[in-house]
């Protein structure tokens, strides 16, 4: 079950194409960034998508949202508390 | 307008772009794209003779004149050799956009022939990248690819094209605008008001420009912001030529192989004015002790770069030139007569010593007389190692985007294509190409593009048989142990460039060499100046890395 202290989640609205997952996991990955657990589901028509990543809060946190921002295909970029996120439940489930 | 293909859709678009020189190779899934390229009689193309040739070639014209520049490779290896150079565009923030072919949409996956999966490959080393899936796409593809790449902070863009994509038959009703940089982005006012009492009220501030001023195109507005300020101005390696090298207030360059007073004045610093840096290792030397007393005022365009390294700044997301230009209009006038006397002290004590100038035969003399011969309407690149190093100390510099070097990366084998693109770009103009015989095997083959092209390109080759600066650190750090740094088999470089068909002289055992130099200058077409230097000459001073610039180490002669 991913622990959820000292985390958040970092909520990404983006394009909806083949590629997007690429960038968007490789910029954590080559940043040194650490992700703990991600979760993607297509929005309405499938033209976007949301991303979700459960990522350590520290003082990195806000060059990781800088970062994400940058990356074309990203629209969006908010924070969520991780505690109350589908990470717990998903967890549960996970575990079960 | 007609129906027309994707390949012919693409040559439409980048004419439009207003592109007139194209650098690259062909091969199996870019001749549709070539086959049209063929019949356009607004683009040249310029046969590379290696795609990171090309590449660098893209570069080259974008350095030079800071507009968006077009390579073109096939896939598979193609594409995979421009990557390199596409790195480098990357790390020195450089607009260029990289056409490459790729198998048809149906092959894909299938580890078809040449078939490379380019657009994952370069997800890292570009600003963006495209993997097209219909000509119909080409339409918004290359105008927002030529905008992505010259918007805020500049970079490479990578467009795949499958090769049925390109054969793609389409009614293409009416073109899209060309693609244009988006405005800046409106910067904080309030930040600005507090920079500007910073610099009123700081003692001590020093200026910091990097390639963002140049990239922005404010030198001018640089240059007289430090005039009203008194702002003694130090230049990263990207930034030489933001203030000319002979300004009373320029520093010159900061870091690993600055002059020891320039990294002397800033460990007394009490203001750090950073525009258009990153704060790289090679500047700041270990960042902790970088400008110890100073605060940090830092302007970038990009946000990300701002509290990425030093994190307690003032931080000032906007274009150089609107936050300079806003600067200049809020600062006071002021003499700082104590601190530019102090300033004057260290360049006393710690004055830049370059020995050998007046010898063109020496390694900083070759640089002084190449300079001296061609005066300041040349353009420059050089290589990576030594030479790079002593043309940057040397050069006298007095514009922005005269000095093409590979910067972030630090890539051997950049000059002599970039100097190719810079001389496609600038027929006017002589180019002059600083390398060394490590760097110079990087990239020998455009050699063969330099000659055919006919260009006005210098090549001053510091011949020293090694990896000259790699000895130097096995020399400093590694207790002289001396390995795989030294070329036992010699080249005889003029007779490579004459098979070239490229003229070329040798300054070893010459008994006027000012006189051979000049007429090789003044020439007309490509030539090479090869100049033998020894490789025990270590460029100094130089800050051990991992240490910080007020840790310098100083050779004989600055001793």
């Amino acid at each position: 079950m991913p622990n959820t202290a000292n985390r958040v989640v970092l909520d990404l609205i983006v394009n909806n194409h083949p590629g997007v997952m690429s960038h968007v996991c490789g910029l954590f990955a080559r940043r040194a960034f650490n992700v703990e657990a991600i979760l993607v589901l297509p929005l309405g028509g499938g033209e976007t998508s949301r991303i979700q990543l459960l990522v350590d809060a520290d003082q990195r946190l806000d060059q990781m949202v800088k970062q994400a921002e940058k990356l074309r295909d990203v629209h969006e970029v908010s924070l969520c508390d991780a505690e109350s996120s589908p990470f717990e439940e998903l967890g549960r489930e996970f575990a079960a | 307008m007609p129906s027309m293909t994707g390949a012919e859709l693409l040559i439409r678009l980048l004419e439009r772009q207003k592109i007139k020189t194209i650098a690259g190779i062909p091969g199996g899934t870019n001749l549709p794209i070539y086959d049209a390229l063929g019949r356009s009689e607004r683009i040249r193309h310029v046969l590379a003779r290696h795609e990171q040739g090309a590449a660098f070639m893209a570069q080259g014209m974008a350095r030079s004149t800071g507009r968006p520049a077009v390579c073109m490779a096939t896939s598979g290896p193609g594409a995979t050799n421009l990557l390199t150079a596409v790195a480098d565009a990357k790390l020195d923030s450089i607009p260029i956009i990289c056409i490459t072919g790729q198998v048809p949409l149906s092959l894909i996956g299938t580890d078809a022939f040449q078939e490379m999966d380019i657009y994952g490959m370069s997800i890292p080393v570009t600003k963006h990248n495209y993997l097209v899936r219909s000509a119909q796409e080409l339409l918004h593809v290359v105008p927002e690819a030529f905008r992505i790449a010259a918007s805020g902070r500049p970079g490479p863009v990578l467009i795949d094209i499958p090769k049925d994509v390109q054969c793609q038959t389409i009614d293409v009703p009416r073109l899209p605008a060309p693609g244009e940089p988006e405005a800046a982005p409106d910067m904080d006012r309030e930040a600005i008001d507090k920079a500007a009492r910073m610099i009123d009220h700081a003692k001590r501030p020093i200026l910091y420009l990097g390639g963002g001023v140049t990239q922005s195109d404010c030198a001018g507005i640089a240059t007289r912001l430090a005039e009203k300020g008194s702002l003694p101005s130090t230049m990263t390696l990207m930034g030489l030529g933001a203030l000319p090298h002979d300004h009373p207030l320029s520093l010159g360059m900061l870091g690993m192989h600055a002059a020891k007073h320039t990294n002397m004045a800033l460990e007394e610093c009490d203001l750090l004015i950073a525009a258009g840096v990153r704060f790289d290792d090679r500047a700041t030397g270990r960042l902790e002790g970088f400008c110890p007393d100073a605060d940090i005022i830092h302007i970038d365009i990009d946000p990300g770069e701002l509290g990425k390294l030093k994190t307690d700044c003032v931080g000032i997301t906007a274009d150089v030139t609107s936050a300079l230009g806003a600067l200049l209009d809020s600062i006071s006038t002021q003499d700082r007569s104590g601190w530019l006397s102090r300033i004057g002290e260290l360049k006393k004590q710690y004055p830049a010593l370059l020995p050998g100038t007046d010898d063109p035969t020496s390694p900083y003399g070759l640089v002084s007389a190449t300079a001296a011969l061609l005066g300041p309407d040349a353009i420059v690149t050089t290589d990576v190692g030594q030479h790079q190093m002593r043309a940057a100390q040397a050069y006298p510099v007095t514009r922005p985007r005269q000095f093409l070097t590979s910067g972030g990366l630090g890539t051997m084998g950049f000059g002599i294509p970039a100097a190719i693109g810079a001389a496609l770009a600038h027929p006017d103009r002589t180019v002059v190409c600083f390398t060394g015989d490590g760097s110079m095997l990087m990239n020998i083959q455009e050699l063969a593009t330099a000659a055919e092209q006919q260009l006005n390109i210098k090549i001053i080759l510091a011949d020293n048989g090694a990896l000259g600066l790699v000895q130097q650190q096995q020399e400093l750090f590694y207790e002289d142990r001396k390995f795989a740094s030294s070329y036992a088999n010699r080249i005889d470089f003029t007779t490579i460039a004459k098979g070239f068909g490229i003229e070329a002289v040798d300054l070893a055992d010459c008994d006027s060499p000012m006189a051979v130099m000049t007429k090789a200058m003044r020439s007309t077409g490509p030539a090479l100046i090869r100049i033998p230097v020894q490789a025990a000459d270590n460029v100094y001073p130089m800050v051990p890395p991992g240490a910080a610039n007020s840790t310098m180490i100083e050779g004989a002669s600055n001793a």
